[in-house]
């Protein structure tokens, strides 16, 4: 991995504090410094989608904000206070406490505090997500850790129960809007989806994490540790499916793959995919004119993403709308065990076609590789906000698809499934379009 | 306390100061405190996120347009910088320059950094950011990581500097260092004045320094000051490094805001002999009068600027007599920085409105001139004392205030804190641009905004309707104050006058 980083496009472990907001009424409790919230909220909420602070974030998030004090002589009892008055004060659910760097260096004994109050029936788990340790999709699968490990309980199996693990609250800028989508198709098949982040969440359903009949992770890799350790604790079984679905080729083989999985009739499913395609063709049929007939399309297209996104989009715009993949930037400090999979997946188009993967979270090193490469016609860069500049320069077009967004307000929007794909093809010849008149 | 430049860190503004971030009280309260010497910080039982200096101090120097910041640190502290990118884009697009983003390197501090120490990676960062950017200066940003593992910043910097043959200046900015944010505006300058700006080789007496943040009043100012025989040279963010090398060479310096310009405006002042400007910020009638004839005195342009001055109070006078009659009485809550808080204060009070709580963000007790700052012994003088607390964005002190005093308006400033005013059913208006309620027509421009504010609340409305607030029931029915821990707190009996139930 990059030893230097430009362009930020993820930060650091504590960020997983937002995947604590993505359920309802769950609140963190953070033990760091002062600016550590306001920082990670730029690039993950403020400045990506804008995604502003919701029920308990932003300022409401109840912090020690620690200082030269607690550094010195430990923060464990600032700690200890926060929490305590945090029961009274905000109307919650479940807490988190997560630790910065400050207090993982100085080596506060976080659990021991937390196991008090866990121990006194208050629902409260801790992790330790000090800067340091890595990304905030790193923090993401600790915070399920914490919640697996100190917080579930064993239940009875409900067959046809889901749980599924995707998009990375507030990270993935879309998704609020992916949940919703995957959530629909799963349902479109009679499963029921166990709804953990979101608008539909509730700290009920993560009690019923343990309930679920699969684990289903729809990801190159974020939550396969979460499936992989719900397996161990629960005995749950887990489908990972690497990418994610968008466009009818993806989407229809996803339905299969799951229903299979799953034990459904394949009439059921086909019955689904059939209706849904149907409807997408009819608008792309109409599209289709403009598709072919405009002025300067771009005939291919660079990504820089999320593995998530990178290849849910690389898949479609190749199999689907006859695009072609130049290089894939991957930014999500993909573990180097997981690299060579991910990588693979990148191989695995139509006709042959095979992309080239870089991965890399340093943007300036992103950057300069883009204006390296030798494109022929106008290409579209799909990216973040940062890649404006480049796309600008390099007379491309440019699509914000991942974090962070600043050019774009954010709320529903999903680029996943049949209709996530008519959403992407909608911006994407927009941005086309825009740019003659 | 005189700022001292042969150091290589800022003295906090807790030390040099007396700031503070936790009080309540009243103005007239606050200003005698803090005039005897008697003003403590009171600790919080409670406490919510805040911002760090780094912030402030990264965010500040990202906008010089030919240098480069290397941030030392996990990749988290360097969070904001899709911030300062989004600040910076648009400072480039309103002066129509070809847009680039920010140039900030993050050294990506992990685990065995932690341990093994971070000097080799910073290293790394400083020759990375020359290679990539061709810099004329490089500025490190520190972080509580670098600060606590112990880095020798310093040595690591000389070495790196001796390397590529350009400033490389450390900025000490660790943020658990201070609870005040703003410390990091003066790390940020300490750096300028120590390691950029060069004594004057000549001088140029029509020349002012500017002090601001993205500049939007530039065209205006630019025209005001013509006027005098007087040209602004505006900044620090869009200057370039050898622009600010020579700020040494003007006639005075002034600032948008007490708050962010007064380690520069003094550090020139005791260091290269340019006097600094310590009036009111020019928001609002008085404000913006104290402002440019406090400068004419300075620059001996008394004469211009009491033409000007009559002139336009003449052309705004029906305006603003409309402003007052509608605005008269309307109830007003302000949460800001201290200084724009509390010439807010005034410029609202100025208007007819009545402030029924100021909240500031933190208060400085002194000003690096010396005195108790200007906009606070400015309020004391009226007859009526106005309900203050000093609270750094504490969320939950602010909502149960509001949720107690029902005000017609909120006015604030700072991202993060107008949404949740909104979400109780209180028009608010941010605050985010310095140069809002700036002259004369800037006055009458932001009481039309208030107005507008007040004609139509249904979004606030609809979402108070629909949207919980996070705090229980029981919250709401403390004191907004019941986790201060201050020794010489109002009685209850005090508060409660002063939070009344309205
Ligand atoms: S770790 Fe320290 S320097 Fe970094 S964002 Fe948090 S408070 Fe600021």
């Amino acid at each position: 991995m990059s030893l230097c980083v430009e362009q930020i496009r993820h930060v650091c472990t504590l960020g997983a504090f937002e995947s604590v907001l993505a359920i309802k009424r769950a609140v963190p409790i953070i033990h760091a410094g002062p600016g550590c919230v306001a920082k990670l909220w730029t690039t993950l909420g403020s400045q990506n989608g804008h995604q502003g602070s919701g029920y308990v974030g932003g300022h409401a998030i109840p912090c020690t904000n620690a200082s030269e004090k607690e550094v010195v002589f430990g923060g464990t009892d600032r700690l200890r206070k926060v929490i305590t008055n945090t029961f009274d004060v905000i109307d919650g659910d479940l807490f988190v406490v997560l630790t910065g760097c400050t207090s993982d260096i100085i080596g506060d004994d976080v659990g021991e505090i937390t196991r008090k109050f866990q121990a006194q029936g208050k629902p409260i788990v801790y992790v330790e997500t000090g800067g340091f340790k890595g990304s905030n999709l790193i923090g993401h699968e600790l915070v399920l850790d914490a919640i697996i490990d100190q917080y579930l309980q064993p239940q009875q199996v409900e067959p046809g129960l889901v749980n599924i693990w995707s998009s990375v609250p507030y990270q993935n800028t879309f998704w609020s809007g992916d949940i919703e989508q995957l959530n629909l198709l799963i349902s479109s098949l009679g499963l029921k989806p166990n709804v953990i982040f979101g608008p539909d969440s509730s700290v009920d359903a993560i009690n019923n994490i343990p309930k679920a009949q699969f684990n289903l992770v729809i990801s190159p890799w974020v939550g396969l540790r979460t499936a992989e350790h719900l397996k161990d604790k629960f005995g749950t079984p887990f489908l990972h499916y690497p990418a994610l679905p968008i466009g009818p080729t993806e989407t229809s083989n996803f339905l299969r793959t799951v229903g299979e999985f799953a034990g459904i009739d394949p009439s059921v499913v086909e019955n689904v995919i059939r209706k849904q395609e149907e409807r997408y063709f009819y608008y792309l049929e109409r599209a289709a004119d403009t598709l072919l007939e405009t002025r300067l399309l771009p005939r291919r297209f660079i990504t820089v993403a999320d593995s998530l996104y990178a290849l849910g989009i690389a898949k479609f715009l190749t199999n689907d709308m006859g695009l072609i993949p130049e290089k894939q930037f991957i930014t999500d400090d993909t573990p180097t065990n997981y690299q060579s999979d991910v990588a693979a997946e990148f191989a695995k188009f139509t006709n042959d076609i095979a992309a080239e993967t870089v991965f890399s979270n340093d943007g300036g090193y992103v950057e300069e590789e883009i204006r390296r490469l030798k494109i022929r016609s106008r290409p579209i860069i799909l990216g973040s906000s940062w890649e404006r500049v480049v796309a600008r320069d390099l007379n491309a077009y440019q699509l914000s698809v991942a974090a962070p967004i600043g050019n774009e307000l954010v709320l529903s929007k999903s680029y996943v499934g049949y209709n996530g794909a008519l959403q992407l093809v909608e911006d994407i010849y927009s941005v086309v379009l825009n740019d003659f008149m | 306390m005189s700022i001292n430049l042969d150091r290589s860190q800022v003295i906090i503004r807790e030390k040099r100061l007396k700031s503070i971030v936790g009080y309540q009280g009243t103005i007239k309260d606050l200003a005698e405190q803090s005039q005897s010497g008697c003003l403590k910080n009171a600790s919080r039982g409670f406490s919510q996120a805040t911002n760090c200096n780094s912030g402030c101090a990264q965010g500040y120097l990202s906008s010089i347009t030919d240098a480069a910041i290397v941030n030392h640190g996990p990749i988290g502290c360097a969070g904001d910088v899709a911030g300062a990118n989004a600040g910076f884009q648009w400072g480039q697009r309103i002066r129509d320059w070809d847009q680039r983003n920010v140039r900030i390197i993050n050294t990506n501090m992990s685990e065995k950094a932690v341990v093994f120490g971070g000097d080799q990676i910073l290293k790394e960062g400083i020759l990375k950011a020359y290679e990539r950017f061709k810099p004329k200066a490089i500025f490190v940003t520190t972080s509580c990581a670098s600060g606590i593992i112990g880095d020798d910043i310093e040595s690591t910097i000389k070495k790196a500097e001796a390397e590529i043959g350009i400033p490389v200046v450390p900025v000490f900015c660790e943020g658990f260092r201070s609870q005040i944010w703003a410390s990091g505006f003066d790390a940020a300058f300490h750096a300028l004045l120590t390691r950029i700006v060069k004594p004057a080789e000549k001088k140029r007496p029509e020349l002012v320094n500017v002090i601001n943040f993205v500049g939007s009043g530039r065209a205006l100012i630019t025209e005001i000051f013509g006027r005098l025989g007087l040209v602004p040279q505006f900044g620090i963010p869009y200057s370039n490094i050898e622009e600010i090398s020579r700020w040494s060479e003007a006639g005075a310096t002034i600032s948008i805001c007490g708050t962010l310009g007064g380690y520069m405006g003094n550090g020139l002042e005791q260091n290269f002999g340019v006097p600094y400007v310590t009036a009111l910020q020019p928001h609002g009638i008085s404000g913006f009068d104290d402002w440019l004839t406090k400068l004419g005195e300075t620059v001996g342009k008394e004469k211009e600027v009491e033409e000007y001055l009559a002139e336009q109070k003449i052309l705004a006078a029906p305006e603003l007599e409309e402003l007052k009659f509608k605005l008269k009485g309307k109830k007003v809550v302000v949460g800001m920085g201290p200084s724009f808080a509390h010439n807010y204060i005034r410029f609202l009070e100025d208007l007819g409105m009545e402030v029924v709580w100021g909240f500031s963000w933190h208060y400085d007790a002194k000003h690096d001139h010396g005195g108790c700052p200007s906009c606070t012994t400015e309020l004391t003088k009226k007859d009526k004392d106005i309900p203050v607390s000093v609270s750094d964005q504490q969320n939950h002190e602010v909502i149960n205030l509001l949720s107690k005093v029902k005000p017609d308006i909120f006015i604030g400033r700072h991202p993060g804190m107008s949404v949740w005013a909104t979400k109780m059913g209180i028009p608010a208006i941010m605050v985010s641009d310095e140069y809002s309620a700036f002259g004369y027509q800037g006055t009458i421009e932001f009481g039309h905004r208030i107005i507008d504010a007040l004609t139509n609340n249904s979004l606030a409305v609809n979402l108070s309707k629909r949207v919980n607030l996070p705090y229980t029931e029981w919250w709401l029915e403390q004191d907004p104050f019941e986790f201060l821990e201050q020794k010489n707190k109002k009685t209850e009996r005090e508060n409660k006058k002063n939070v009344a139930v309205r």
